[in-house]
């Protein structure tokens, strides 16, 4: 006969109370592990999608000329006609510390090219490294090859070509391989070829007018990859494009305050739960109590076996709410993931927490009831019978 | 030599006017093995004295010393140690743990005493066995008929082998063949040296002790000593 008998013995005569409990906490940890786990998968998903995004790193060359916009992104000055980087400077970008963390290097060369209708902004790219830095390009045909040239959609309607035909830029005769599929910024209105034919194209050999770079930024602190660049690329200014980034961590954030607050008061109306819960079933239990304390038991064994029951309730409310926080993070990410499905991984630190947390709400809450029980007089307690 | 010594005991319910006085300035001293049945009509204050002298109900005034320890000078948690030790409890209505077997129940006052398992089990398999239970050990208390759940009681009030056995109308619900079956047991018991102070209404279980106290408006009116309950007891 143990103290430890006489509670469990008391939760399976009690099972509606006991239930009624646990559910206060289950729905409580169940809370706080949901939304932690929705925020963890969601950061997770938005970091690996930002990996995804494209270029987050920019290098145009230090200049004082001219600002413009380019992918409807601000980025500062950029004077393709005056400065140039040479495209040779680029490989020291993997001498940096954080050179693992970058994922392509795009060098672009710009310029204004002319054709038979008129002039053109043309970009010479990396296409290897565009598949990477512009993952959102889909091209109706082919990418190019030294001969050929990619159209933006809004420069192919307006220059009227198609899909093999032919256009002179600056003298070179190429072939459309294909037309970019509208992506609403201002590659629309570009056109482009490889590195070698627009350098070729502007006189620009070995020399490129900016440079994009995707960074895997989740770990990564961005900030220091752009001083990293800086001083391996003195003569270039290195910026990072974070405005998408810190917008949506924002939104984040304010969703995470907003859901722990929620979370805080659900918990706390949990606790409620468990306080009522628990003083009603010591009042129930006042014979008992007044037997227990009659017989000889200390106040200290009337809260141990108060706590006991509290800490066998919370111990299992930590495990099935962890499970159904887990499982609702689970359907709220299937149901409102865009793309595909974001799994909600094991994570050992969030479980153990949730069961903390239930045993410390749990407890806590019986705190009070606990001391009721053991300030009973027993001679009161039995006379009230 | 006196085992239980009570001293000008009072106790007092509520304050100025509506002050009652429960137990007038009782006294009396109770040999080691005595057999003593307290009487009175209800309301006369003899459960408010049984309390007194169970540990549970300090009195307004007065000492209370048993085995010569100043049983109110003890702390609270002493005086849950001192009962625990020293006394034994049989209430009117049983007052069985209903989730517990009945083998659980008797060893609920060895729960928190530093025994092993299987002490405690044999302990109170002899205690069973003592009130003729051992076979219904198994059983819930909701299982059991009246009679047999005092004879519970009683099994778990004398467990751990108290010096002292207090009963709070041991009899009160029950038949009077099952009333005659607990006197003789707490006969048994007295036999082998146990002091037994019971409260009861009833003349013919009081019959079975050996002194009779008789309260009255908190106040100890008649003890004396009874000469025909080895008769009884006999009989």
């Amino acid at each position: 006969m143990t103290l430890r008998l006489i509670s469990l013995r008391n939760l399976m005569r009690r099972k509606g109370k006991a239930a009624f409990i646990l559910a206060g906490l289950v729905i409580g940890v169940a809370t706080v592990v949901g939304i932690i786990s929705f925020v963890e998968a969601t950061t997770h998903d938005i970091a690996h999608k930002l990996e995804q995004y494209g270029a987050n790193i920019l290098i145009v060359p230090r200049t004082e000329n001219l600002s413009l916009s380019y992918g409807g992104l601000s980025l500062g000055g950029v004077s393709f006609e005056l400065e140039e980087i040479r495209e040779s400077e680029l490989a020291r970008i993997s001498t940096i510390k954080n050179h693992r963390n970058i994922a392509a290097v795009g060098p672009i060369v710009l310029g204004v090219a002319s054709v038979e209708s008129g002039r053109i902004l043309m970009a010479g790219v990396d296409f290897k490294a565009a598949g990477i830095l512009k993952p959102w390009w889909r091209v109706r045909g082919a990418y190019p090859d030294g001969n050929g040239i990619l159209l933006g959609a809004e420069a192919a309607r307006i220059l009227n070509l198609n899909t093999g035909s032919r256009l002179v830029v600056n003298g070179l005769d190429l072939t459309v391989s294909g037309i970019l599929e509208p992506t609403g910024s201002q590659d629309d209105h570009l056109a482009f070829a490889i590195l070698a034919t627009a350098q070729q194209a502007f006189q620009k050999n070995g020399r490129i007018s900016m440079a994009e770079v995707a960074a895997l930024c989740k770990d990564c602190p961005i900030d220091d990859m752009v001083r990293q660049i800086s001083e391996v690329l003195p003569g270039a200014k290195v910026m990072a494009i974070q405005q998408v980034v810190k917008s949506r961590m924002e939104m984040l954030a304010q969703f995470t305050h907003f859901s722990y607050g929620i979370s805080g008061a659900i918990l706390f109306v949990g606790g409620l739960v468990v306080l009522v819960t628990m003083m009603g079933s010591v009042r129930e239990r006042t014979d008992e109590i007044g037997i227990f304390r009659a017989i000889g038991f200390r106040r200290g064994h009337i809260m141990q076996i108060v706590f006991l029951e509290a800490g066998i309730i919370s111990g299992l409310a930590g495990i099935f709410g962890y499970v159904l926080g887990v499982g609702c993070a689970q359907a709220a990410l299937s149901l409102l993931a865009e793309g595909p499905t974001v799994h909600v991984p094991f994570n050992p630190g969030l479980a153990l927490g949730s069961l903390a947390l239930a045993l410390a709400l749990g407890l806590a809450a019986s705190a009070y009831p606990a001391a009721m029980a053991a300030r009973l007089d027993p001679n009161e307690a039995l006379r009230a019978l | 030599m006196s085992y239980i010594l009570a001293d000008h005991l009072i106790k007092t319910f509520g304050a100025a006017d509506a002050a009652v006085q429960a137990v007038s300035d009782i006294s009396f001293r109770i040999a080691p093995g005595e057999f003593i049945a307290i009487m009175g009509e209800s309301g006369a204050g003899k459960s408010t004295l049984l309390g007194i002298l169970g540990a549970m109900n300090a009195p307004s005034s007065g000492r209370l010393l048993v085995d010569d320890i100043d049983v109110y000078h003890l702390r609270q948690e002493q005086r849950a140690d001192f009962r625990r030790e020293y006394l034994g409890f049989v209430f009117q209505s049983f007052h069985l743990v209903p989730y517990l077997s009945v083998i659980e129940n008797v060893m609920l006052p060895l729960t928190v005493t530093r025994r092993s398992k299987t002490e405690k089990r044999a302990m109170a398999r002899e205690a069973l066995s003592q009130v003729g239970l051992a076979e219904k050990a198994g059983r819930l208390p909701g299982e059991i008929s009246g009679g047999e759940k005092e004879r519970v009681a009683v099994a778990r009030a004398i467990v751990n082998e108290p010096p002292v056995l207090l009963a709070d109308e041991p009899t009160g619900n029950l038949d009077t063949k099952n009333s005659g079956e607990i006197m003789r047991m707490f006969q048994r018991l007295n036999a082998g040296g146990m002091t037994i102070i019971m409260v009861t209404h009833s003349a013919e279980c009081a019959g079975h002790a050996r002194r009779v106290m008789k309260v009255s408006d908190g106040r100890l009116l008649e003890d004396r000593v009874v000469a025909e309950a080895g008769l009884r007891m006999a009989s």
